[in-house]
């Protein structure tokens, strides 16, 4: 079961859009501060192309194995391949920035 | 392999245990793993460490009914699944089963970007959901240290190990943890802190240019155990340690014969042959045939229908057979029948305790009736390994009742190289073989040297190899000593000749006699005709007086008349 967020005007289709998953394990204040953080962060620098799917590990652990997630927070970014991933509870925004490999879209070479 | 000295007075105390099924480990470990709990097996690269788990897994689930998780965090489950199918074990039918789950957990650093706090749930979680998924009693964590190169913070590493550590204690599962060797400590990352209740440290040792694997129970709380090293073998039979120190001298004596497949030795033997379950050496220099005696030893045995290993050191098998054929010996058929088998190898391939630990499971797996080691000469090493390896290998033979029959080389025709060895106090019975050079030719002769608990003939034998088995020649026995050969050929002939000489002598002089009688009784004769002639002269003579006489009466008489004086 997961809880699927769209972010506002989201449009697969569009270049540099984001496809962000985020496992978390039961609602520790670690998995609320992770998922804190990454809306903040989104909203920041992806406003408009991005998803957040959030995955409680604790309710569907079978794609703990699947995914290959062994700490957690764990916040895998499906799209654009290649997939990345950064753990922990995202408090470090520089790093989640380049755990993401995320510009700033003016900086975005064509 | 039951050792007498752990069966004695040794209950399976308040520490319940889970079985390995592993041969041997179990009697190291008395009883096997704490049940319930981690244990520790660290090992640098190539131990087997990861063997040792699998197979705790999978005989778990063959022989104990108990379900298992292999998290792995190096190999993937293919490559797993075909590293112990080798060893004979099909992994994937016990996935297919649900009674093994594999998980894999890939540790990619280079991928992972850290970003503040994180614990290592999904890792709790993942475990979790393959134990209920199969209903696990056992798991494997292989190997957990990985995880100490993927993660930066090695604070929380560590306080989460302590917490899966524990948490495995909760849910109640043997686990075992295989950890890396590392310097100065038990395994790198020194996670034997965490893990402390059993600890088995695995090693691979290289002495001489030869391998050995050796086991060794570092720690075992709550219990006693076996605290040696013991040797441990990695084939595709699986995994064998063997409790060596274990045996005693409790094996049981039997004073039933064993023919020795030579009836000539067995009429020099006071039984008609070796006894039951005893160790005999037949020691002898090159090409005295001692592959030879055990060849008509083991076909005598199989004949009889009895099982017979025999380990071969320095012949193929398929060489054996061809050579024993020439002696007019047939092993091809026992071979066949499964009867007898051959267990053939270099002795440079391992060590001795690793040969050791494979006639012991060899002998253990076949239930031989009778076991031929030729020869032991073939093994090198010091001096006192050699001799505590054979006295091993006598007491397993021993204890089983098993004949053994060990050959050795000898270097010269003294003993000097088998009393270096100190073999010999090892053997109830020591043919020796060897070869007297004399008027240019050798010949083989053999006596037996000792015999425990048996008359034995004292008689030097010599003895031939025939296309129709082992032959010993009568013995000459003369004031010249025992002869062989041809010197024994001709020593016979001589006396043949002596005999026909004397025979002629006598002949003749008894013809002499004859003739001498014949002449005497010749002379006899004539004497005697003499004597008639004589005889028979004298009566003429007798005769004629008389008549004269009476012509002269008859004259005087008639005279008378006529001069008137008469009548």
């Amino acid at each position: 079961m997961t809880d699927m967020e769209v972010g506002l005007g989201a449009d697969p289709a569009r270049e540099g859009y984001y496809n962000l998953r985020l496992y978390v394990a039961g609602q520790t204040p670690k998995s609320l501060a992770a998922i804190g953080n990454l809306k903040q962060i989104c909203e920041e620098h992806l406003a408009g192309r991005y998803t957040i799917e959030v995955v409680d590990l604790l309710v569907s652990p079978q794609l703990a194995a699947g995914d290959q997630i062994l700490a957690v927070p764990t916040l895998v970014r499906r799209l654009p391949p290649p997939i990345k991933r950064v753990i922990g509870n995202l408090s470090d925004t520089e790093r989640v920035l380049v755990g993401l490999d995320i510009r700033p879209i003016g900086d975005r070479p064509l | 392999m039951t050792s007498k000295l752990f069966d004695k007075g040794h209950p399976i105390g308040p520490l319940p245990k889970s079985p390995t099924g592993i041969g041997g480990l179990d009697e190291v470990l008395l009883g096997g793993l704490p049940t319930g709990r981690p244990s520790l097996f660290c090992g640098s690269a190539g131990c087997g460490k990861t063997l040792f788990a699998m197979m705790f897994l999978a005989n778990g689930v063959t022989k104990y009914g108990e379900n298992g998780v292999f998290m792995s965090f190096e190999e993937g489950e293919s490559d797993l699944i075909a590293n112990v199918a080798s060893l004979g074990c099909d992994v994937e039918a016990m996935i297919a089963g649900g009674h093994m789950a594999i998980d894999q957990v890939r540790v990619e650093p280079a991928e992972i970007e850290e970003s503040g706090e994180y614990d290592l749930e999904a890792l709790f979680v993942r475990l979790g959901y393959a134990i209920d998924k199969v209903g696990a009693k056992r798991v494997v964590l292989d190997t957990i240290e990985t995880l100490f190169s993927g993660f930066t913070d090695q604070s929380v590493l560590r306080a989460e190990l302590r917490r899966l550590f524990s948490w495995l204690k909760t849910r109640g599962v043997t686990a075992i943890i295989t950890g890396e060797r590392g310097e100065g400590q038990l395994t790198r990352y020194g996670i034997e802190e965490y893990v402390s209740d059993c600890v088995v440290l695995l090693d691979n040792r290289v002495y001489d240019q030869v391998t050995t694997r050796r086991l060794r129970v570092v720690k075992y709380r709550g219990s006693a155990h076996g605290t040696n090293e013991y040797p441990f073998l990695i084939d595709d039979r699986g995994i064998s340690v063997l409790p060596i120190t274990s045996l005693g001298l409790e094996h049981k004596a039997v004073s039933e014969p064993v023919p020795t497949g030579v009836a000539g030795l067995d009429a020099m033997l006071g039984p008609g042959g070796f006894y039951r379950g005893s160790s005999i050496l037949i020691s002898g220099l090159a090409g005295t045939g001692k592959s030879t005696f055990s060849a008509s030893f083991v076909e005598a045995a199989c004949k009889r229908g009895q099982r017979c290993l025999y380990f071969a050191f320095e012949e193929s098998p398929e060489q054996i057979v061809r050579n024993m054929r020439s002696a007019g010996i047939e092993l091809g058929e026992h071979v066949k029948s499964g009867l007898l088998r051959f267990e053939a190898a270099r002795p440079s391939l391992f060590g001795l305790e690793m040969h050791l630990a494979r006639m012991n499971r060899d002998i253990e797996d076949f239930d031989p009736a009778a076991v031929v080691v030729d020869p032991i000469s073939a093994f090198r090493g010091v001096d006192f390994e050699i001799h505590a390896t054979l006295l091993r290998l006598a007491d397993i033979c021993k204890t089983r009742g098993a004949t053994a029959l060990f050959t050795s080389l000898s270097l010269a025709a003294d003993h000097a190289s088998e009393a270096d060895r100190g073999v010999s106090s090892l053997m109830d019975t020591w043919i020796s073989l060897t070869d007297v050079e004399a008027s240019g030719e050798r010949n083989r002769v053999l006596y037996v040297l000792k015999s425990r608990g048996m008359y034995h003939s004292n008689q030097v034998r010599e003895y031939r190899l025939t296309d129709h088995g082992i032959e010993l020649i009568e013995p000459y026995i003369g004031v010249e000593g025992v002869l062989t050969g041809s010197s024994r050929l001709a020593q016979e002939a001589r006396e043949r000749e002596e005999a026909q000489a004397r025979r002629g002598t006598t002949e003749s002089k008894r013809r002499d006699l004859e003739r001498k009688r014949l002449t005497l009784e010749r002379q006899i004769n004539e004497l005697r005709a003499e004597l008639d002639a004589e005889e028979h002269e004298v009566a003429l003579l007798v005769a004629e007086d008389e008549a004269r006489e009476t012509t002269f009466s008859a004259d005087r008489a008639a005279m008378a008349v006529k001069r008137g004086v008469a009548k």
